[in-house]
C-alpha cells in the first residue's frame, strides 16, 4: 500500500506547493508594497519616511496648486476627447476588417497592429517629428484651450485605436451572420440592420475599448512629452518635472487619485469584456 | 479607415528620410534626406556602443529574473481551484494598469535614503544604505514595471497545455523535473519566447527607469535617444539611435515568428 498524499502533494497540484505560496506572496508585497506606501504616505503630514499624523492637506495643497491641476484637467481632457475619436476609428477598423475581403488585407491589418508593437518612444519620436515638420508644433501653441491640446489629442488616438479594433475584433468574431441575414429577410435596411442588429451587440466591447483607451491616455507619458509643445503639460508630463525636482507629498496625493481613477475605469472595463452568456 | 494608413505610412517614410544629416550648421529645420550613413556610423562610436550594450545587458538580466519569476506564478494561478483562478490572476496584472511613471516613483520613494525601507532598517540601528543609482535598482525597477507582460503570455499557455500528457509522463516514471524539462517547458516553449519578447523590447527602450532609479551613470540608450531629442537638438542622429531600436524589435519579432513556427507547443 502506498502512503497516502498530504495536501499539496498531489502531483499536479503546484499551486498548493509551500514554496510557491511563499513566492506568490513576496511577488505580490513586492508588487504592492511600492503602491501602498505611495498611497499612504500621500495623508502625511511632512515628506520624510517616518509616519508623523494623518492629514488631508497634501490632497488640498495639490488641488490648489494650479501647475497640477491644469495639467490634471488637460489630461482628462485629453483621455475623453482621444476615447471617443479612438472608439469609432477603432470599431470601424475592426468593422472593415472582419466585414470586408480586399487586396493587402493582412498587410492593412499589420499597419494596425504596428503601433501595439513599436517601442513607445520610437513612436513619440516620430510623431515629435511629425508634428515639427508639418508646423504643427508651433503653430497650434497659441491656440485657445483646448485646441492647443490637439497635437497630443492625435497622437494618442494613434497609439489607441488599435488596442480598440482588437477588442472589437475579438467580440466580432462571436457574431451570428445569420442574425444579420435575419434582418435583412425582415425587410430592415443596411443601415436599420447595422444600427439595430450589429451595435448593440458590439456595445460591451466598445464599452471596454473606450475603457481601455481612456486609461492607455490617461496613463501615456512617454508619447506625450514628445508631442507635447512646452504650453501644454498634461499630468504624468508634469509628475516627471516634479519627481525630477525631488520628493514631494503632493506627487503622492494627486498620483492617488490618478491610480482610484484608471483603476477604476479598468475594473469596469473587465467586468465587461468577461466573456458575457448571452449573445453567441 | 484609409484616413489612418496615409498618417501611419507618411510618418513611416518621415522617419526614414530624416535619418539623413542636417545641413552642417546651416539649418535647423531643413534636411537632406536618404544621403548618408553617417548617424549610424556615429552611433557606432564607443560612448553609444556602451550605453546600448548597457541596454542589452540590463535588459537581459530583467527579463531572465521575471521569467524565473513569473513561470511558477503563472503555473500556481493555471492549478489552483478555478474560483481562485481570475482573482490571482488580476492581482498580478493589476498593477500593469497604474501610470508606469507612477510605479517608479512610488519604488524610488521607498528605496530613496530617508525612505521606508532605510527607515525600517534604521530602527535596528543597520544602515541607511544607499540603495538607488546603481544597476541592480534599475534591474529592480525593470522587474517590478514588466512583470506582468510576462505572467500574462505565460498563463495563457500553460493554460492551453494538456494536462493528460503531465500525467502521462508523471505515471510512466518520470520524476516532476523531467517531467517539467521534457514535457511542460517545450510545449509551453511559445508563451514563454512570447513573454521574453514582451518583457525585452519595452525594456531596450526604456528610459524612465533607468532615468529615475538609476541615476546618469546607469544611461541607457532609450536616454540617450531622449536627450538627443529634448536637451542636444540632434534629431537625425536620435532618430538613427530609435531606429537601431525599432530593427532589434524587428528581429526580435521575426525570431519569435520563426521559433513559434516551428515549436509544435500551445501558441500563445
Amino acid at each position: 500500500m502506498s502512503t497516502p498524499l498530504k495536501p499539496g502533494q498531489g502531483p499536479l497540484e503546484y499551486a498548493r506547493r509551500p514554496w510557491i505560496i511563499i513566492l506568490f506572496g513576496l511577488v505580490l508585497i513586492f508588487l504592492y508594497a511600492p503602491i501602498a506606501s505611495l498611497i499612504v504616505f500621500s495623508f502625511n503630514v511632512d515628506k520624510s519616511g517616518v509616519w508623523h499624523g494623518f492629514t488631508f492637506m497634501n490632497y488640498v495643497k495639490a488641488w490648489h496648486n494650479e501647475a497640477i491641476f491644469a495639467a490634471l484637467t488637460n489630461s482628462i481632457t485629453i483621455a475623453i476627447l482621444s476615447t471617443v475619436f479612438s472608439t469609432i476609428f477603432g470599431a470601424m477598423t475592426a468593422l472593415t476588417l472582419w466585414r470586408f475581403k480586399f487586396p493587402f488585407k493582412n498587410i492593412y491589418e499589420g499597419f494596425v497592429a504596428l503601433p501595439i508593437v513599436v517601442p513607445e518612444i520610437c513612436m513619440g519620436i516620430s510623431l515629435a517629428m511629425f508634428f515639427n515638420y508639418t508646423g504643427m508644433m508651433a503653430g497650434v501653441r497659441d491656440w485657445i484651450w483646448p485646441f492647443n491640446l490637439i497635437n497630443i489629442v492625435f497622437a494618442h488616438i494613434a497609439f489607441c485605436f488599435p488596442f480598440v479594433a482588437v477588442v472589437v475584433r475579438a467580440r466580432l468574431q462571436g457574431f451570428n451572420r445569420q442574425l444579420e441575414e435575419a434582418s435583412k429577410d425582415l425587410g430592415a435596411t443596411e443601415l436599420q440592420t447595422f444600427t439595430n442588429v450589429l451595435v448593440p451587440f458590439m456595445a460591451p466591447s466598445l464599452v471596454a475599448g473606450g475603457l481601455l483607451a481612456f486609461t492607455l491616455s490617461l496613463d501615456d507619458f512617454v508619447i506625450t512629452l514628445f508631442s507635447s509643445g512646452p504650453g501644454s503639460v498634461t499630468f504624468p508630463v508634469k509628475i516627471y518635472g516634479m519627481v525630477k525636482r525631488g520628493v514631494d507629498m503632493q506627487i503622492n496625493a494627486a498620483s492617488t487619485v490618478l491610480i482610484v481613477i484608471t483603476l477604476a475605469a479598468t475594473l469596469i472595463a473587465m467586468k465587461l469584456q468577461a466573456p458575457s452568456k448571452t449573445g453567441h | 479607415m484609409v484616413f489612418f494608413i496615409i498618417p501611419m505610412a507618411f510618418l513611416f517614410v518621415l522617419s526614414f528620410s530624416s535619418k539623413a544629416i542636417v545641413n552642417g550648421e546651416t539649418s535647423t529645420t531643413a534636411y537632406d534626406y536618404f544621403n548618408t550613413f553617417g548617424n549610424y556610423i556615429a552611433s557606432a562610436g564607443t560612448s553609444y556602443l556602451v550605453l546600448l550594450w548597457r541596454a542589452i545587458w540590463t535588459s537581459a538580466i530583467a527579463t531572465f529574473v521575471c521569467l524565473i519569476l513569473a513561470y511558477p506564478l503563472a503555473m500556481a494561478v493555471c492549478f489552483a481551484a478555478p474560483k481562485w483562478r481570475p482573482i490571482l490572476l488580476l492581482l498580478l496584472i493589476l498593477p500593469f494598469w497604474i501610470n508606469l511613471l507612477i510605479r517608479t516613483y512610488a519604488l524610488y520613494s521607498i528605496f530613496r535614503s530617508t525612505g521606508v525601507v532605510n527607515q525600517t532598517v534604521g530602527l535596528i540601528g543597520l544602515g541607511p544604505y544607499e540603495m538607488l543609482n546603481n544597476t541592480t535598482a534599475v534591474i529592480m525597477g525593470l522587474v517590478y514595471v514588466y512583470l506582468p507582460f510576462m505572467v500574462l503570455p505565460l498563463y495563457s499557455t500553460i493554460e492551453k497545455l494538456d494536462r493528460s500528457y503531465l500525467e502521462a509522463s508523471l505515471d510512466l516514471g518520470a520524476s516532476q523535473a523531467r517531467t517539467f524539462w521534457s514535457v511542460t517547458w517545450p510545449l509551453t516553449l511559445p508563451g514563454v519566447i512570447t513573454g521574453i519578447i514582451l518583457v525585452y523590447i519595452p525594456c531596450l527602450g526604456t528610459f524612465l527607469t533607468s532615468d529615475i532609479l538609476g541615476g546618469p551613470n546607469n544611461w541607457t540608450i532609450g536616454n540617450a535617444i531622449q536627450n538627443q531629442f529634448l536637451e542636444a537638438n540632434n534629431w537625425p542622429f536620435g532618430a538613427a539611435l530609435s531606429f537601431i531600436l525599432l530593427y532589434a524589435t524587428f528581429i526580435a519579432l521575426v525570431i519569435r515568428a520563426l521559433v513559434a513556427g516551428r515549436s509544435k507547443g500551445v501558441d500563445a
